[in-house]
C-alpha cells in the first residue's frame, strides 16, 4: 500500500487511536472529571488531525491549518473551564459527581 | 292595519259620536293595566276598573243624552262611522259603530248595572287572593260588553260577542281548582260555541248576499235600502227566503248566548263563578247579548211580514221564546240552591225577552231587557249577599227566617222578587211582562205563546214565592250566625231596588216613552189608556195570575221551615211531579246518552284509528330508521373508531418506547451519538467504495 509510505498515514493512525481511546474514556468513565480528560484527549486527536492535513495537503505555505488547532485549542480550553464550573456546581448541588447518579437530564 | 275614516260629506258626526269608541276602549285598557299588576295591588286594580267603568258610565249618559236630544228635536237619531279594516280585491271588511236608540239605552244600562256590581264586587271579593285578576276579567267583559253594543258591524260585533264569551269563561271558572267550576266553563264555552257556529255561518251568507259587513251606512248597509229588499227573492233553502234563512241562523247564536231552549244547559252550571259574575254577566248583562242581537237585526228578521203578520223568522223566536219561559220556570219550581233557581229563571224571563221581540218587537223585548237587567242583577246581588251572610251556604233548605237577621237584603230581595214576578203597577217587571202578554195576545199570527206565557208568569210568582219563605221566613235552620252584608254590598242593591220599581214609570201604556224613543217616535201622554177594556182585561188576568202564584206558593211554603232533610211540600203532594222537575226534566242526560255519548263514541274511534292506523305506520318508519341507525353506530363503532383507536394506541406506544431513551444518564445519549457516527460513517464509507 502506498498509503503507508506517506507519513500522513502514521499522523491520522495516532488521531484515531488518540481519538479511539478519548472516546472510551467518555464513554466508560463514572467520574465526570475522567469523562471531561476524554473528551480533550479527541479534541486533541482533531487538532493532531488538524495539523497533519495542513503540513501534507497541497498548500503547505499558508498557515490556515496551524490557525485552526490554535482556535480549537482556545475553545477547548474555555470549554474545559466551563464543563468544570458546571461538575463544581452539580457537585455542590448533589453531593456527587458520578454520572450514573445524575440521571436528571431528562423530560 | 290601515285604518282610513270616510266620512260622508255634508253629514259629518257629531264629536259624540267620533269618540264612542272610547266607551268600550278605557275598561278594555284597564283591563290590559291589571293584567300586568301584581295579585298584591287590590286598591289598585278595584279603582282602575271602577274609576274606567265609570268614565265609561259618564260617557255613555252623555252619548244617550245626545240620541234623546236628536229625538226629541226630530232629527234622525242613528249616527254612524266606519272604515276599511281590511280590503281583498274588490271586498272591503269595514268595522264600525253606531249611536242610535237601542245602543245609548244598552250603553247606559250596562255600564250603570255594571258599576253598581264591581263595586259590590269590592266587598264580596275582598277575601278572595285572586282578587286583580278577578276584577281584569270582570273589566274585559264590561269592555266586550259594550263593544257588542255600539258594534255597526257584524263582524266587530262578532269579535266582541267572542270576546264576552271567552271572558264568560274565565269567569265561570275563576275558582278553577273546583273541578265543578272548571267543568261548568267548559260547559259554557262549549254549548255556545254550537250556536256560535250557526251564528257565524250566517255572517258569512249574510256578506256574500249584501257584500257589506255594515248594518247601518247611508243606505248602503246590510239592514236598510237595496240590500235588505234584495235578501227577501234571494232563494234560502227549506222554502226560506235567504233573509229568514240568514236570520235563523243568526238567531241559533242568540240561542246560544241567551240560554234558550236546547242550548239553555250551561247557564244553570254557570254559577258555580263567583256571585257577581252571575249578577253581571249570566243574569243582567252577556245573557241579553243575544236578544240585544235580534234586535239589533231586527229588520232583517222582519222584512217581507205583511202589515200585522209575521215571518218565518220570528215565528220560531216567539216559539222557542215562549216554550223555554215555560220549560226553565217549571224547573225552577224544584230546585234548592238558590242562585240555580235563579239561573233558570233567567232562563225563563230570556224566553219572555226572545216572545216579547218575535210577538211585538224590539220595544217590547228590549223593555223586559232592561227592567229584566235590573231586578236580576238585583236578586243575583242579594243572593250573593244572602250566601255572603250564611258563611257559603248556597242550599236554601239551610237557611230561614233571614228577615231578621239580613232586614236590609230582605228588603231589597223583596222588591226584586215582585218585580220578577210582575207584581201590578208599582213593580217595572209588572210593565215590561205586561207588555209582553199585551203584544201576545194582540198577535194576529201565532196564537200558543200568549197561554205558555200566562202559565209561565204563574210558575214564576209560585217558585219565586217558595224561595223567599225558605230564605227569609221561618226560623233559621243553617250553622253559626247569620249576618248582613256590608255598607258596599248593601249599596248597589238598594240602588238597584230603586230602579226595579222606577223604570216601569218609563214604559206604561199611557205614556210609552221607551217604545217611542226606540221606535223613533214622539211619545204623548194618554191617560185613557189606563181605562181601555183590553187593557183593564189583560190587567186583571195578569194581577190574578201573579196574585195565584203567590198564594199557592205561599199556602205550601208560607212559615212553615221544614227540616232541610224533609222532602218538599210539592213532593209530599205530587212526587210523580217533583221527580223531574228536581232532575231538569233530563235533559243533561238525554244530551249525555246522545251527543257526548255520540262524540265520546266518535272520539274512541278517532284514537283507535290514531294508534292503530296512523301509529303502526309511525311506528314502522321509525323501526326503519332505528335499524338503519343501529347500522350506522356499528359502523362507526367498529370501523371508524377502530382505527382511530389503534392508531392512537401505536402512536403512544411508539412514544413510551422512544421516552426510555431519555433516560436522563448523559453517557447513554454519548454512546447513542458514538454509535451513531460509526454507523453513519460506516454507511459513507460502504456507498462511496470504487
Amino acid at each position: 500500500m502506498t498509503g503507508f509510505a506517506s507519513p500522513l498515514t502514521g499522523y491520522l493512525l495516532v488521531a484515531a487511536l488518540l481519538f479511539a481511546i478519548g472516546l472510551a474514556g467518555a464513554l466508560v468513565r463514572r467520574n465526570a472529571i475522567m469523562v471531561l480528560i476524554g473528551i480533550e484527549l479527541m479534541l486533541n486527536a482533531a487538532n493532531l488531525n488538524f495539523i497533519a492535513f495542513w503540513r501534507y495537503g497541497p498548500h503547505p505555505e499558508a498557515l490556515t491549518g496551524m490557525m485552526f488547532a490554535i482556535f480549537s485549542i482556545a475553545v477547548a480550553a474555555a470549554e474545559a473551564a466551563v464543563g468544570l464550573g458546571l461538575v463544581i456546581a452539580i457537585y455542590r448541588h448533589t453531593g456527587t459527581t458520578e454520572l450514573d447518579k445524575i440521571n436528571r437530564m431528562k423530560g | 292595519m290601515q285604518a282610513t275614516m270616510t266620512f260622508t260629506p255634508g253629514s259629518a258626526p257629531s264629536v259624540i259620536v267620533q269618540n264612542l269608541w272610547l266607551i268600550p276602549a278605557l275598561p278594555i285598557v284597564a283591563s290590559g293595566v291589571m293584567a300586568l299588576l301584581k295579585q298584591s295591588r287590590r286598591k289598585l286594580a278595584s279603582g282602575l276598573a271602577i274609576g274606567s267603568l265609570s268614565v265609561s258610565l259618564l260617557l255613555s249618559l252623555i252619548a244617550f243624552a245626545r240620541v234623546v236630544g236628536q229625538w226629541a228635536a226630530g232629527s234622525v237619531t242613528r249616527e254612524t262611522i266606519s272604515f276599511t279594516w281590511l280590503q281583498f280585491g274588490s271586498a272591503t271588511v269595514d268595522l264600525g259603530w253606531v249611536l242610535d236608540p237601542l245602543a245609548a239605552i244598552m250603553l247606559v244600562m250596562v255600564s250603570f248595572v255594571g258599576l253598581l256590581i264591581f263595586i259590590y264586587s269590592v266587598g264580596y271579593m275582598a277575601h278572595d287572593e285572586n282578587f286583580t285578576r278577578f276584577f281584569c276579567f270582570l273589566s274585559l267583559f264590561a269592555g266586550a260588553m259594550l263593544g257588542v253594543v255600539i258594534s255597526n258591524s257584524i263582524l266587530l260585533l262578532f269579535m266582541c260577542w267572542e270576546l264576552v264569551g271567552l271572558t264568560s269563561y274565565l269567569l265561570i271558572g275563576f275558582w278553577y281548582q273546583k273541578p265543578s267550576a272548571a267543568a261548568a266553563a267548559k260547559k259554557a264555552l262549549i254549548t255556545t260555541r254550537v250556536g256560535d257556529i250557526f251564528f257565524f255561518l250566517g255572517i258569512v251568507w249574510l256578506f256574500s248576499q249584501t257584500g257589506t259587513l255594515l248594518f247601518y251606512n247611508h243606505g248602503v248597509g246590510s239592514l236598510e235600502g237595496l240590500n235588505l229588499a234584495n235578501l227577501l227573492p234571494a232563494h234560502g233553502g227549506l222554502g226560506l227566503s235567504a233573509a229568514g234563512a240568514i236570520g235563523l241562523l243568526i238567531f241559533a247564536g242568540a240561542v246560544g248566548k241567551s240560554g234558550q231552549l236546547p242550548l239553555h244547559v250551561w247557564l244553570p252550571d254557570a254559577m258555580e263563578g263567583p256571585t257577581p259574575v252571575s249578577a253581571l254577566i249570566h243574569a243582567a248583562t252577556m245573557v241579553a247579548a243575544g236578544v240585544f242581537l235580534i234586535a239589533r237585526v231586527y229588520p232583517l228578521m222582519q222584512i217581507g211580514a205583511a202589515p200585522g203578520g209575521t215571518t218565518a223568522s220570528l215565528t220560531v223566536v216567539a216559539w222557542i221564546g215562549s216554550v223555554t219561559a215555560v220549560f226553565a220556570a217549571l224547573i225552577a219550581v224544584a230546585q234548592n240552591d238558590i242562585k240555580r233557581i235563579l239561573a233558570y229563571s233567567t232562563v225563563s224571563q230570556l224566553g219572555y225577552m226572545m216572545a216579547g221581540l218575535g210577538l211585538g218587537g224590539v220595544a217590547v223585548g228590549m223593555f223586559h231587557l232592561i227592567t229584566h237587567a235590573f231586578f236580576k242583577a238585583l236578586l243575583f246581588l242579594g243572593a250573593g249577599s244572602v250566601i255572603h251572610g250564611c258563611h257559603e251556604e248556597q242550599d236554601i233548605r239551610r237557611m230561614g227566617g233571614l228577615r231578621v237577621d239580613m232586614p236590609l237584603t230582605f228588603a231589597t230581595y223583596g222588591i226584586g222578587m215582585l218585580a220578577l214576578c210582575g207584581f201590578p203597577i208599582v213593580f217595572s217587571g209588572f210593565w215590561s211582562k205586561d207588555g209582553i202578554l199585551e203584544a201576545a195576545k194582540h198577535s194576529a199570527a201565532i196564537k200558543g205563546p200568549f197561554f205558555l206565557l200566562v202559565f209561565g208568569a204563574l210558575l214564576t210568582a209560585f217558585y219565586m214565592t217558595r224561595q223567599v219563605c225558605y230564605v227569609f221566613f221561618g226560623y233559621w235552620r243553617g250553622h253559626g250566625t247569620a249576618h248582613e252584608s256590608p255598607r258596599v254590598m248593601t249599596t248597589p242593591l238598594a240602588i238597584l231596588a230603586f230602579f226595579a220599581m222606577a223604570l216601569g214609570a218609563i214604559g206604561t201604556p199611557a205614556w210609552p216613552w221607551f217604545h217611542a224613543f226606540l221606535e223613533n217616535r214622539a211619545a204623548t201622554l194618554d191617560m185613557h189608556a189606563f181605562g181601555e177594556l183590553g187593557f183593564l182585561a189583560l190587567l186583571g188576568t195578569s194581577s190574578l195570575v201573579v196574585f195565584l202564584g203567590l198564594g199557592l206558593g205561599w199556602w205550601l211554603y208560607g212559615n212553615k221551615s221544614p227540616k232541610p232533610e224533609a222532602p218538599d211540600a210539592l213532593e209530599q203532594s205530587a212526587p210523580w211531579l217533583w221527580t223531574p222537575l228536581r232532575d231538569k226534566l233530563y235533559l243533561d242526560e238525554f244530551y249525555g246518552a246522545t251527543f257526548v255519548a255520540f262524540y265520546a263514541w266518535w272520539a274512541r274511534v278517532a284514537d283507535w284509528f290514531d294508534r292503530r292506523i296512523w301509529g303502526g305506520i309511525v311506528s314502522l318508519v321509525a323501526w326503519l330508521f332505528g335499524l338503519w341507525a343501529k347500522l350506522n353506530r356499528a359502523l362507526d363503532v367498529y370501523w371508524v373508531d377502530g382505527s382511530f383507536d389503534k392508531t392512537c394506541e401505536e402512536l403512544s406506544n411508539g412514544g413510551g418506547l422512544l421516552a426510555r431513551v431519555q433516560s436522563g444518564l448523559v453517557q447513554n445519549y454519548l454512546r447513542i451519538l458514538a454509535v451513531a457516527v460509526v454507523a453513519l460513517a460506516a454507511i459513507l464509507l460502504w456507498s462511496s467504495r470504487p
